[in-house]
């Protein structure tokens, strides 16, 4: 018990930029678990329908924008899959990496009482965030198994296995961009009121609605939005690795993943260089 | 083994004042600002504020060091600092074992979480792992005394039963430094005496524990040394017997902005605070007051025109704004009235002994018209800390105690009636002394405390 020279460290002022503490993160990694674990069991507590909530809000806005952008404004997916399930796949990523980007953003203002008390690795909180979307991502999964028995579509096998590293992706893009306004939103409470702009804005300059094909006449506007947001290469090779009617685009693959650790990089690196302080700023 | 578990060497820590307002700029200031060298050199040197400042010390192993201070001494930014929450603007401190802090209890409590949960979320929170916290939980339930709620969501919980479980996992901590905020301020008195206890046995059990508070008490019983700190600097570092003495009896001459009241007066000018002052029997002023002496509380006013229903007093209240009393120069009968002329008037009001519980006591001072208008009415002008030293039975445990429970502490005749009359028909006190050869037993301390839930 009392071995006191066991674990010796020294408190300095700091350096521009600490390098991540790896066995300190694992050392904390119960912290994460538990965290994550009341941010989920917390999520619907003290509602009728629960977990329902995770099916409902993907359900609900798949057959609204059916009615509207296939319906009405005459979209299609382009390559003959049916525009329901064609549009629930995007969704879904897009739903997650949007849910992720706003919960990690507020992570750090909302854990204040925490930080303000007590020492943790800081980078704990964002990827609390973004695991508890994870979990409301799984559960939606569940309706696109069924419609994809429903519409009798077939995935690429190959694709089934890509399906992890597209998830990685959206998660390290939605970490990227989360812990940048996580760190700026101690700061500047801006963030709060210009996010779910933002967020607006970057679902119509992600393939969510149409395909990527429809952009084929614009190939500026389209190379940008491959470059400039992983999430658009993620969801057209989520399309076409489970729905099997186009073939996988590996160079999207390639250029979303590249793009999602630069963003997540660059995250990691603000945050990092700014966490320090959080404590005497929040 | 001889080396210190903790070493402090010129400890600082620098706050930009007016950094809360920054806040507001906007992004865009922000950035030209930082394009801006020449702004960023005008702004160096200027506005800033050393929360602490060449602060050194070191603790041996098992060593408890009490920290105290002022309110805005830098105590709790040294704690933050030790406890890695806020780094250090200069100076170096090296730890030699594992840390935990408690700066609050409850840290982290999810009120929609049963509190089971909490225990886990909490113990988490505060460092441990889920096999440590699976292995004290029994342990952990019976201290907080809560079994019959464990799957209660804690936001059902009443504010005693929350306290005691937030503790409860706190001190079960196993680390070798233990830093401690002020949790002790926490529940009714009987919970407070046992935190106490607990804090005991962990300084005992051969941890290290920094303990930062206001209770003298508490830190004079837990703690062998202690540090003063005064406006960031360290004021005094030696036995905490000695510490705290000199401490206590630091007049606050120097730092009167508390005690005086430069320049409260009435809205047409018409009275004029000039100076409220808190002192001894001696004329000392003081931070801290033994219970069994007289405080003098003496007003400097100045009345330019005095009227028989002018009334100059004050309200004493408690710590948690409860008001003890409220006084009168004209409260005795006329003829006792001490004069009030014309110009510059100092009024002493005695406040005897005997009477004050332990703890920090606050004078609004009260001026007006009797029964018309107020011309003053500033609250919490000035403060003092009262500790308990009037019990003179050996079971009063005032000594071990922060406080009795109760706003006041003064020590009541009791008498022993015999059984079967009502007593008080032979007049109330007229067998105190010798009704029937019983002679009073001074119960009344332990009563009282077992009472205190």
């Amino acid at each position: 018990m009392m071995q006191a020279s066991s674990i010796e460290y020294v408190i300095e002022p700091p350096k521009r930029f600490l390098a991540i503490d790896w066995p300190e993160l694992w050392r904390y990694r119960d912290l994460f678990l538990v965290l994550s674990w009341r941010d989920i069991s917390v999520r619907y507590k003290q509602t009728v329908l629960g977990v329902l909530w995770a099916l409902l809000q993907p359900f609900v806005t798949m057959v609204v924008f059916t009615f509207i952008f296939n319906r009405m404004a005459n979209i299609q997916s382009g390559d003959g899959t049916p525009y329901p399930i064609f549009l629930y796949v995007g969704t879904l990523l897009w739903q997650y990496y949007s849910g992720t980007l706003t919960k990690a953003s507020d992570s750090m203002v909302a854990n204040a009482a925490i930080i303000q008390k007590v020492y943790f690795p800081r980078l704990i909180v964002p990827a609390t965030a973004a695991i508890t979307g994870l979990v409301d991502m799984a559960i939606a999964s569940t309706i696109l198994a069924g419609m994809m028995v429903w519409y009798g579509v077939r995935p690429h096998l190959m694709g089934v296995a890509l399906v992890p590293v597209l998830v990685a992706t959206a998660f390290l893009a939605a970490m990227g961009l989360g812990m940048f306004f996580a760190a700026i939103n101690i700061k500047y409470r801006d963030v709060r009121y210009a996010l779910p702009f933002v967020i607006q804005i970057l679902m119509y300059v992600t393939p969510v609605i149409y395909p990527v094909s429809m952009l084929n006449r614009h190939p500026l506007g389209k190379t940008l939005m491959i470059w400039l947001n992983p999430m658009s290469g993620v969801i057209a090779t989520a399309r076409a690795a489970l729905l099997g009617k186009s073939p996988v685009e590996w160079s999207l693959v390639g250029i979303s993943a590249l793009t999602s650790v630069v963003f997540f990089a660059f995250g990691l690196y603000y945050f990092r260089a700014t966490e320090r302080y959080f404590a005497d700023v929040v | 083994m001889s080396k210190p578990i903790i070493e402090v060497q010129g400890l600082g820590k620098r706050y930009r004042i007016g950094a809360s307002k920054e806040r507001y700029l906007s992004l865009r200031d922000e950035i030209v600002k930082k394009l801006s060298p020449a702004w960023r050199r005008a702004r160096a040197g200027q506005g800033e504020f050393w929360a602490l400042k060449d602060v050194s010390f070191a603790v041996q192993p098992g060593e408890a060091l009490g920290i105290i201070g002022r309110n805005g001494a830098g105590k709790s930014t040294l704690l933050k600092i030790l406890s890695k929450i806020t780094p250090p603007t200069e100076g170096r401190v090296v730890m030699r074992g594992r840390v935990a802090s408690l700066l609050e209890v409850g840290t982290g409590f999810h009120p929609e979480l049963t509190g089971r949960e909490n225990i886990y979320l909490n113990g988490a929170i505060l460092g441990m792992t889920r096999r440590e916290i699976a292995r004290k939980f029994d342990e952990i339930v019976a201290f907080a005394e809560i079994e019959e709620f464990l799957d209660t969501p804690v936001k059902r919980y009443s504010s005693g039963m929350y306290v005691r479980l937030a503790f409860a996992v706190a001190a079960h901590l196993d680390p070798e430094i233990l830093l401690v905020d002020e949790v002790l301020a926490v529940g009714d008195a009987e919970f407070q005496k046992k935190c106490l206890g607990k804090m005991g046995d962990v300084a005992k059990g051969g941890r290290t524990v920094l303990f930062v508070s206001h209770n003298m008490g508490a830190i004079s019983r837990l703690c062998s040394t202690c540090v003063w700190l005064d406006r960031g600097r360290v004021s005094a570092l030696g036995l905490a017997r000695h510490t705290i003495d000199r401490y206590l009896t630091a007049g606050c001459a120097r730092d009167s902005g508390r005690e005086g009241a430069p320049g409260a007066c009435s809205p047409d000018g018409a009275v004029r605070l000039n100076a409220l002052t808190v002192v001894d029997a001696q004329g000392v002023s003081r931070m801290a007051f033994p219970s069994d002496q007289p405080i003098l509380v003496s007003l400097d006013i100045d009345v330019p025109r005095p009227s028989r229903d002018l009334c100059i007093g004050f309200d004493l209240s408690a710590d948690d704004g409860t008001v003890v009393l409220r006084t009168y120069q004209n409260d005795q009968p006329e003829h006792s009235w001490p004069v009030v002329r014309v110009g510059r008037n100092r009024l002493v009001c005695t406040l005897p002994e005997g009477i004050l519980n332990a703890g920090r006591y606050w004078i609004s001072p009260r001026v007006g018209l009797h029964c018309r208008q107020w011309l003053l009415h500033v609250d919490h002008v000035a403060s003092f800390q009262v500790v308990l030293a009037h019990g003179v039975s050996p079971l009063w445990s005032a000594l071990d105690e922060r406080s009795r429970p109760g706003v006041i502490a003064p020590v009541l005749k009791w008498a022993a009636v015999r059984p079967g009359t009502d007593g008080l028909a032979d007049g109330p006190f007229s067998g105190y002394e010798n009704a029937s050869g019983l002679v009073p037993v001074p119960q009344v301390a332990r009563d009282s405390i077992g009472e205190g839930r």
